[in-house]
């Protein structure tokens, strides 16, 4: 402890050094906190997925649709538990900035298949019964402030409406939440057979398939035994698991994880060099004050430490500033994107991982330096200066 | 003056190997230092003065032979045990005053104390004394770079001091100083032997200094040729 003061000193002696190398270190966990919470955002649909759940869609596009048929057939298969079925509605509210997620599902066997939603029984049975009600996920609703018996004008920029617009009123007739704060509830879901009704497309489709498995083993046997039996069909279908199926879904945009590495990597590599450099500097400049220290009776190991002290300083100053920063942007980003990355959140899991990374990046970048000193010998040390 | 024997050195042989060439400092040196004497170390450059000075300091080892402080041997002490040993029996004070650039004068004459179990109080205690016995209690705010030459030894003078060692080692204290600065210091290192007993070897170019000390030695190729005073 009583070292400490000598370390600070040390560490502050040269005040512009000492910003421009925490600013370094700033950047790359601004950098670090922000990216990895977008990760973790984009990847939240992957984790979450249930392990024995699988998406059937056409093999052409996810966007083709699947003839009805498909779900008596895909319900026979062997090893399959429950199917359902959805289709894409493309919604916003009111405007066209408001984009809303919708889709229209089959109302007997959506929560059966998604069994981590929670929503209250009365709520499931009176929507079940309204053919023109909605239920609404708890971080939609709480985005427009919606509540139960509201009715809400969804509009959709795909289908029109057989009354010539393209505007449904729908009925609240529930909001529904998760069992996992990290499960995905900004969307809505409405009557699959009151929207193929009102629509003027017509066509006996379903967007995709959601099926369950009765044992998560089988996956890869049913999706097999699904693939072959429409192989050769008009449509063709490509299953796969949900955590498959999102994490294509979300690659379509390149494969983030490698981008993402890259940035960090590239980040920390280039401060690694940066600090690790301004750290040999700044204990070479020292030699002749290390040298005294140890005529004065400071051992090598204390000297030793005190130059790891004091990289671990620098690291954690510019460190924790930039994963504050970092904090601060990403609560700021989350609230201005909740509906689209609803799981945009730097958490313990980031903070934890970045505090490793600054004590790694101080004990890489002063561990030369603290080994020179401490294997300094003192007539060469006063030498050398 | 106490005929105790400070420091022994028996047989001591120091050489370096500079490429393929082997150099030889001493070569069988013996000396002895009394308790609460005053030695000026004089000789030319190259005659072996601060190699004497880092040997007695225990910041060298011999090559071969025996140098013991108050009849311990130190040439057989580890890193660790030497600075130990140093920190405890030790005040060093060099030519160009070695302080911390970044520590104020209180800072600095603190630096020996932070090796003790001393309190903060304790430290302070003593850290005031040693400046106000080199003069300076009014400067303990200020940074080596706010002060003269003169001021900064001082400051040496009482980081040196202030954990009370044995032995004074003084590498040419005056050599960086004019001739009035120099004599106040050689006049408190000359109060620091008589006044408080403590034994101080210096080595030094300069005669003038030399005559504050109780005996001189002169050091030519690493033999002790005349003793002067």
């Amino acid at each position: 402890m009583k070292d400490l003061y000598l370390v600070y000193k040390n560490l502050t002696r040269k005040k512009l050094r000492l910003f421009l190398t925490c600013f370094a270190i700033f950047i790359a966990f601004l950098i670090f906190g922000a990216i990895t919470a977008l990760q973790g955002a984009l990847n939240s649909g992957v984790e979450m997925s249930a392990d024995n759940r699988l998406i059937t869609v056409n093999k052409i596009n996810f966007t083709q649709p699947l003839p009805f048929s498909y779900v008596n057939k895909v319900k026979s298969v062997e090893g399959v538990k429950d199917v359902s079925y959805a289709n894409w509605f493309g919604g916003f509210y009111q405007e066209a900035a408001n984009q809303v997620v919708t889709m229209a599902v089959d109302p007997d066997t959506y929560f059966t298949v998604y069994d981590e939603l929670v929503i209250p029984e009365e709520q499931l049975v009176q929507w079940q019964s309204n053919r023109r009600g909605v239920l609404v996920g708890e971080r939609i609703a709480k985005s427009f402030n919606w509540k139960v018996g509201d009715t809400i004008p969804m509009s959709s920029n795909i289908f029109t409406n057989k009354d010539g617009t393209q505007t449904w009123q729908l009925q609240i007739d529930g909001i529904f939440g998760a069992q996992d704060q990290k499960t995905d509830t900004g969307y809505i879901v409405f009557h699959y057979k009151y929207f193929m009704e009102t629509q003027t497309w017509g066509g006996d489709n379903v967007g995709w398939l959601i099926l369950t498995t009765t044992d998560s083993a089988l996956n890869e046997q049913v999706s097999d035994a699904i693939d072959i039996n429409f192989a050769n069909s008009a449509a063709e279908t490509e299953t796969s698991s949900e955590a498959a199926f999102n994490k294509a879904f979300i690659e379509q945009i390149g494969n983030i994880g490698l981008i993402i590495f890259g940035v960090v990597f590239m980040a920390f590599f280039t401060i690694l060099i940066v600090v690790g450099n301004t750290m040999v500097l700044a204990i070479r400049e020292r030699t002749n004050e290390i040298a005294v220290l140890k005529t004065l009776g400071f051992s090598s190991i204390r000297i030793f430490k005190m130059i790891l002290i004091e990289s671990c300083l620098l690291s954690f100053i510019g460190g924790l500033l930039g994963l504050g920063a970092a904090f601060v942007i990403v609560k700021g980003a989350s609230e201005a994107m909740a509906r689209f990355l609803p799981n945009l959140v730097l958490d313990q899991g980031i903070v934890l991982q970045a505090l490793g990374y600054m004590l790694l990046l101080g004990l890489v970048t002063g561990i030369v330096p603290a080994i020179r000193a401490l294997r300094l010998n003192i007539v060469s040390g006063f030498k050398g200066a | 003056m106490s005929e105790e024997v400070l420091f022994d050195l028996a047989e001591v042989s120091k050489k370096f190997v500079k490429g393929k060439e082997q150099i030889s400092i001493f070569d069988g040196l013996n000396m002895q230092i009394k308790k609460g004497d005053f030695v000026a170390i004089m000789g030319p450059s190259g005659s072996g003065k601060t190699t004497l000075l880092n040997l007695l300091g225990g910041v060298d080892q011999p090559t071969s032979g025996q140098v013991s402080f108050d009849q311990k041997r130190i040439d057989k002490l580890s890193e660790g045990q030497l600075a130990q040993w140093r920190a405890n029996n030790i005040g060093f004070i060099f030519q160009f005053y070695n302080l911390m650039p970044m520590l104020n004068a209180y800072r600095n004459v603190e630096l020996p104390l932070l090796l003790t179990n001393l309190s903060g109080k304790e430290r302070a205690l003593r850290v005031a004394n040693a400046l106000k016995l080199v003069g300076l209690e009014d400067r303990a705010k200020h940074m080596p770079s706010e002060m003269s030459g003169g001021q900064q030894q001082r400051v040496a003078i009482a980081r040196a001091v202030v954990s009370d060692p044995k032995l004074l080692l003084c590498d040419e204290p005056t050599g960086d100083l004019d001739r009035k600065t120099a004599d106040e210091i050689l006049e408190t290192l000359q109060l620091l032997n008589k006044e408080f007993g403590k034994t101080i070897v210096m080595v030094t170019h300069d005669p003038s200094a030399a005559k504050y000390a109780n005996h001189t030695l002169h050091l030519d190729k690493g033999e002790f040729v005349t003793e002067a005073k």
